[in-house]
């Protein structure tokens, strides 16, 4: 009884049809009751007032933002090793579920941003960052989109998916010695743990753990039409 | 034995095309595909150079619908850049065997398709390799080049090597066996598609 | 491998004048910076390491697609794929190939592009140090990008969407090498020089997986 039975279509359905109602209220009520918990039941912060309280949206998306890469980048690795089907499609349902995390982490920043340090943008190191993994993910998406063949187009996401994570890591250095080099100074301290004290920590682990549960309800339905997509195309050919 | 396969399926962009293929060529043998267009030839052939799946086999030489011939550069050019890369200083020889000695400080984007065909075919002489494996050499040529083309495949059989050759073409080889693709090719309830499984 | 590089190298020079294209071009956008922002000689001066390695990086970007492209389209592409060169080999003999023509002319060309620019003349060192160590991965990396996209018709676009990314770190640190000139910087250049030889490692063997799917 091993995970890789589930690379089998069918068997993926079928086990994902039974989890999918109790996952999504499971997601459903975390990230509700934890999005009403941080916005309502916590005291307003005395140096920064309600704002602040984004980062009860801003720091789910961000966290998701990275490990739907993660998980990308796994399941580019499954299949190339193993061709499983099913991890190749989805990896390709997580991509646009990233992307969007990814928006809306710069979004709920640029909103946070504005009343604390008076901007929308600054070019620091974190938010660069989310910048360049933004770009990382049209560059997945676009490719999925031009390969007509659909075993070519997972090969070839899937080791753009692997050299780009490797780049993305490096990245993610390179910035640092870029922010301290041409900026000096533009270090706006995005620091979540120096916003967060214990009020604000447990609400923010709910809203964490529904943003995940959310994440893999979601990748889950993708990956279900992904599969019935490709059942479609395959009584198609048989018609033939 | 030069290459056997036994059992094998072909498929082509997801769909299973040639089920349980099994046939085999040994020296001198030249083996002829028949069938109609898109039965599967072209994806049999890919697969026993090694390109589409399979693996790479340093006996095998392949030659697909394009020539593989670099337009810029000259004939000698182009066969002494493949003598290079296979160790197989013959250039002069093959030249002459397939007729492109007067041309050989000719541009081959200069030259008509008959003559690209030749190089290309120069090209596999100069490989080394025990079996050839042609799909449709002969298409759109004239009736002396595909003589010329014939007659080294002949040579090359004649020689111990094998050829496996898609044509519609009857090339006049002698000991050509014909194997015809349809007798290979894949019934629809063969195929069990990974995602119709437990469907139905 | 040695002759793939030879052969290629004799290509281009054949059909485009070799990496004349590609310095013409370096020329052009290092031209349209003063166009664009103006000619005050202290700006230009203070954004002209920047600018450098931005034109370098566009310029190498031009000439990726004909790396695998046009042997792809004459058939040249499957016959070397079924010699005894693994692809990994052929990525790496063409990646070399391209850098010749592109990466090593645009090292040479940036000393006069940079006095256009009025670069400070202590950085003219690290300029030459930075591209010459930097623009192997910019080729190496760009052969990547060509690899996935050679089956493409009209690829040029999405090769540029999916290698200006993977670009980002060399053009960080190299940019940065040049800016900081005398101050030391010796470490950046090892980390430029560690991406392009992490690139050289890494890059041939992706590139042998994205073409045997293109050429299934």
């Amino acid at each position: 009884m091993s995970l890789w039975e589930y690379a089998n279509p069918a068997k993926f359905m079928a086990l994902s049809g039974r989890i999918l109602p109790t996952l999504t209220i499971g997601a459903a009520v975390l990230l509700f009751g934890g999005l009403i918990w941080g916005f309502f039941g916590t005291p307003a912060d005395y140096k920064q007032g309600s704002t602040v309280k984004i980062i009860f949206l801003h720091v789910p998306t961000a966290l998701m933002a990275i490990n739907a890469w993660i998980m990308m980048l796994v399941a580019s690795l499954i299949w190339l090793v193993r061709r499983h089907h099913v991890s190749a499609l989805a990896a390709k349902a997580a991509a646009p579920i990233g992307m969007t995390m990814t928006l809306i982490a710069l979004a709920t920043g640029a909103i946070w941003g504005k009343p604390m340090w008076g901007t929308y943008w600054a070019w620091d190191p974190r938010l660069t960052s989310f910048m360049i993994l933004l770009v990382f993910y049209f560059g997945y998406l676009a490719l999925w989109e031009a390969i007509e063949d659909k075993d070519t187009a997972a090969d070839l996401t899937s080791i753009l998916c692997i050299v780009g994570s490797v780049f993305a890591l490096l990245s993610r250095y390179a910035v640092n010695f870029w922010s301290q080099g041409l900026h000096q100074g533009a270090s706006l301290s995005l620091d979540k743990e120096q916003h967060v004290d214990n009020a604000f920590y447990f609400p923010l682990l709910v809203c964490i753990g529904g943003m995940v549960l959310l994440f893999i309800t979601l990748v889950l339905v993708r990956t279900r039409t992904e599969i019935r997509a490709r059942r479609l195309g395959a009584l198609r050919a048989r018609e033939v | 034995m030069l290459l056997n396969v036994s059992n094998l399926n072909c498929m082509r962009a997801d769909k299973l095309i040639l089920s349980n293929v099994s046939l085999s060529v040994d020296n001198g043998d030249c083996l002829i595909l028949r069938g109609p267009n898109g039965s599967g030839k072209t994806t049999l052939l890919r697969y026993l150079a090694g390109l589409s799946g399979g693996r790479y086999n340093n006996n095998i030489a392949f030659s697909g619908h394009l020539d593989g011939v670099k337009s810029t550069l000259t004939v000698r050019e182009n066969l002494e850049f493949w003598a290079g890369i296979y160790g197989f200083d013959q250039v002069n020889n093959v030249m002459d065997q397939l007729l492109l000695t007067s041309l050989q400080d000719r541009a081959a984007g200069d030259m008509s398709a008959g003559q690209k065909r030749r190089l290309g075919l120069a090209r596999m002489l100069l490989t080394g390799a025990s079996v050839w494996l042609m799909d449709e050499p002969t298409v759109s040529l004239d009736t002396a080049t595909s003589e010329v083309i014939a007659k080294a495949i002949k040579a090359h059989c004649e020689n111990g090597g094998a050829a496996i050759i898609s044509t519609h073409i009857d090339l006049d080889i002698p000991r050509a066996r014909i194997l015809t693709i349809t007798d290979f090719t894949a019934k629809p309830t063969d195929h069990k598609n990974l995602f119709l499984e437990g469907v139905f | 491998m040695k002759s793939l590089i030879l052969r290629d190298l004799k290509l281009a020079f054949r059909s485009g004048g070799g990496f004349a294209l590609t310095l013409a071009f370096f020329l052009i956008v290092v031209m349209f910076v003063p166009f664009g922002v103006g000619a005050n000689l202290e700006l230009l001066s203070r954004i002209a390491p920047g600018i450098l390695w931005i034109g370098a990086l566009l310029s190498c970007l031009l000439s990726l697609d004909r790396i695998f492209q046009l042997d792809w389209e004459d058939g040249t592409l499957e016959a070397l794929a079924t010699s005894p060169i693994p692809l990994s080999g052929i990525a790496t003999a063409k990646a070399c190939a391209h850098w010749i023509t592109t990466g090593l002319p645009i090292t040479i060309a940036a000393i006069p592009l940079g006095y256009l620019l009025n670069l400070p003349t202590d950085a003219y060192t690290w300029l030459i140090a930075s591209l010459a160590l930097g623009t192997p991965a910019l080729s190496f990396i760009g052969a990547f990008g060509a690899a996935i996209t050679v089956g493409i018709k009209r690829g040029g676009l999405l090769l540029s969407l999916l290698v200006l990314p993977l670009y980002i770190p060399t053009l960080m640190l190299g940019a940065q090498v040049v800016a900081t000139g005398t101050q030391n910087p010796a470490q950046l250049l090892a980390l430029v020089a560690a991406i392009s030889l992490l690139s050289i490692a890494l890059i041939p063997p992706a590139c042998a997986i994205a073409l045997r799917a293109n050429l299934r």
